[in-house]
């Protein structure tokens, strides 16, 4: 028999920065003080972007849009949102 | 006890650098729930934000099979597909574990624009997950109200405020007999993740909602999107719970509000710190708008505290 399936193909494919360099959105960055830090991950866990390395807590800029959260989520106060001019 | 951060998987189902607002908290949940579902997922989206934040043709913001349909067809389109999926297996097209067949709608296409289709689907007990995250208003569009807006909420078709209650949508899922409901919200990232996972590995219609407090809508700050869900828990006007077969459980830490043994946040503050809320709270009737907000929230815990106890 004929098989009657015709095979569509995506038109898209899974790739990071699909809504472009978003760190270009930033006002803020967010600077992790690594002499505070405990490795807790709660800005990881937070992070809506996925944009931080739960094992080293270290951010990427290119896609970090610096909403904040991980900074105000953090427990001890390691993160700080610093404005991009300066 | 839910799993700890630490324990969570590494992997990321949304991409860095897609299309969604910062601080979103309907990206954010997506996460979680990828690192429960893993990759051996298709996924079915409404028209929504999480539309709009898969970013541009080529490139696609979420790592599974996306097919974009129709706003009323979450119900009907997931039932299509799990169906094929199945059949595909039975005559040897598909091999290895049948993939999880889930929805990803906002709270526009759950309780309003897609309900008949999800009820259909609930009724026939499909094999599905639907998840709705719930930024209690169309937001993509401009936030208009729908039927998950709370009373005394703005959105710019309710100018004045919407003067009705939302509905309780979770509830009406569980009393169409499907085996598995629940509630979660971003504050609890390991609650909703443990959710997801039992409803991956029962069959049948599964349906989480997941409350997404969205800085845009609702008008707060941007970095306080967790701050945001965490006293909506605290207020009780989000309960946590979960439904096996009907039988209603409370997880933490709204099981305290509700076996009574800590007394629910006053709602002034989660109202106060809400721009949809407050601006409309400069009257002379705050005073009442206010209490009709908590006699919402004190009814709903009321009610239930009460059906949980319905246990046949
Ligand atoms: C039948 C139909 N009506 C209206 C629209 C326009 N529309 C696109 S997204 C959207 C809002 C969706 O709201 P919701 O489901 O709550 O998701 P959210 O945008 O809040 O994430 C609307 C009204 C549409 N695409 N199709
Ligand atoms: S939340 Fe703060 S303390 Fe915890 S890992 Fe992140 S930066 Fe470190
Ligand atoms: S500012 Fe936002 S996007 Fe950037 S690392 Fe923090 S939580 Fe992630
Ligand atoms: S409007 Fe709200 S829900 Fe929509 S993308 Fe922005 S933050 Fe997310
Ligand atoms: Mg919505």
């Amino acid at each position: 028999m004929q098989s009657v399936t015709k095979t569509y193909r995506p038109i898209s494919w899974p790739m990071k920065g699909s809504g472009g360099d978003t760190g270009s959105w930033r006002t803020h960055r967010p600077v992790v003080d690594h002499q505070i830090c405990n490795k807790c991950q709660f800005c990881w866990v937070y992070c809506p972007e996925a944009v931080i390395d739960r094992k080293e807590i270290i951010i990427d800029y290119t896609y970090c849009k610096g909403c904040g959260v991980c900074a105000v989520e953090c427990p001890t106060g390691a993160i700080t949102m610093v404005k991009e001019d300066e | 006890m839910a799993t700890s951060i630490k324990k969570l998987p590494d992997t990321e189902q949304v991409l860095s650098g897609n299309g969604a607002c910062g601080g979103c908290p309907a990206t954010m949940a997506l996460r979680i729930v990828g690192k429960a579902l893993g990759s051996n997922a298709i996924m079915l989206l409404t028209p929504s934000c999480s539309v709009a934040s898969m970013g541009m043709t080529p490139k696609l913001g979420y790592n599974w099979p996306c097919i974009n349909i129709t706003f009323a067809s979450a119900g009907s389109s997931a039932s299509g597909i799990t169906h094929a999926v199945e059949i595909m297996k039975e005559k040897g097209r598909l091999q290895g574990e049948l993939p999880t067949v889930f929805s990803w709608v906002g709270d526009g296409g759950t309780y309003d624009i897609g309900f008949q289709a999800l009820s259909a689907a609930a009724e026939r007990n499909d094999n599905m997950i639907h998840f709705c995250y719930n930024n209690e208003a169309y937001s993509n569009t401009g936030v208009q109200r729908s039927g998950a807006t709370p009373r005394g909420s703005f959105t710019t078709t309710t100018p004045t405020g919407k003067r009705q209650p939302k509905k309780n949508m979770a509830l009406l899922m569980m009393e169409h007999n499907i085996p598995y409901v629940a509630t979660a919200t971003v504050a609890y990232p390991g609650d909703l993740y443990d959710k997801v996972v039992k409803a991956k590995n029962i069959p049948g219609m599964k349906y989480i909602e997941i409350l997404a407090p969205c800085y845009l809508g609702w008008q707060f700050d941007m970095p306080e999107t967790v701050q945001m869900s965490r006293m909506a828990v605290r207020s009780g006007a989000w309960l946590l719970w979960e439904a096996e077969n009907g039988k209603i459980s409370f997880n933490n830490p709204s099981s305290h509000i509700i076996s009574g043994k800590k007394d629910p946040a006053p709602v002034d503050e989660y109202v106060m710190k809400q721009g949809r809320f407050n601006r409309l709270l400069k009257g002379p009737d705050a005073t009442q708008r206010i209490a009709e907000i908590q006699g919402d929230i004190d009814r709903e815990i009321a009610f239930m505290r009460e059906r949980a106890k319905i246990t046949i």
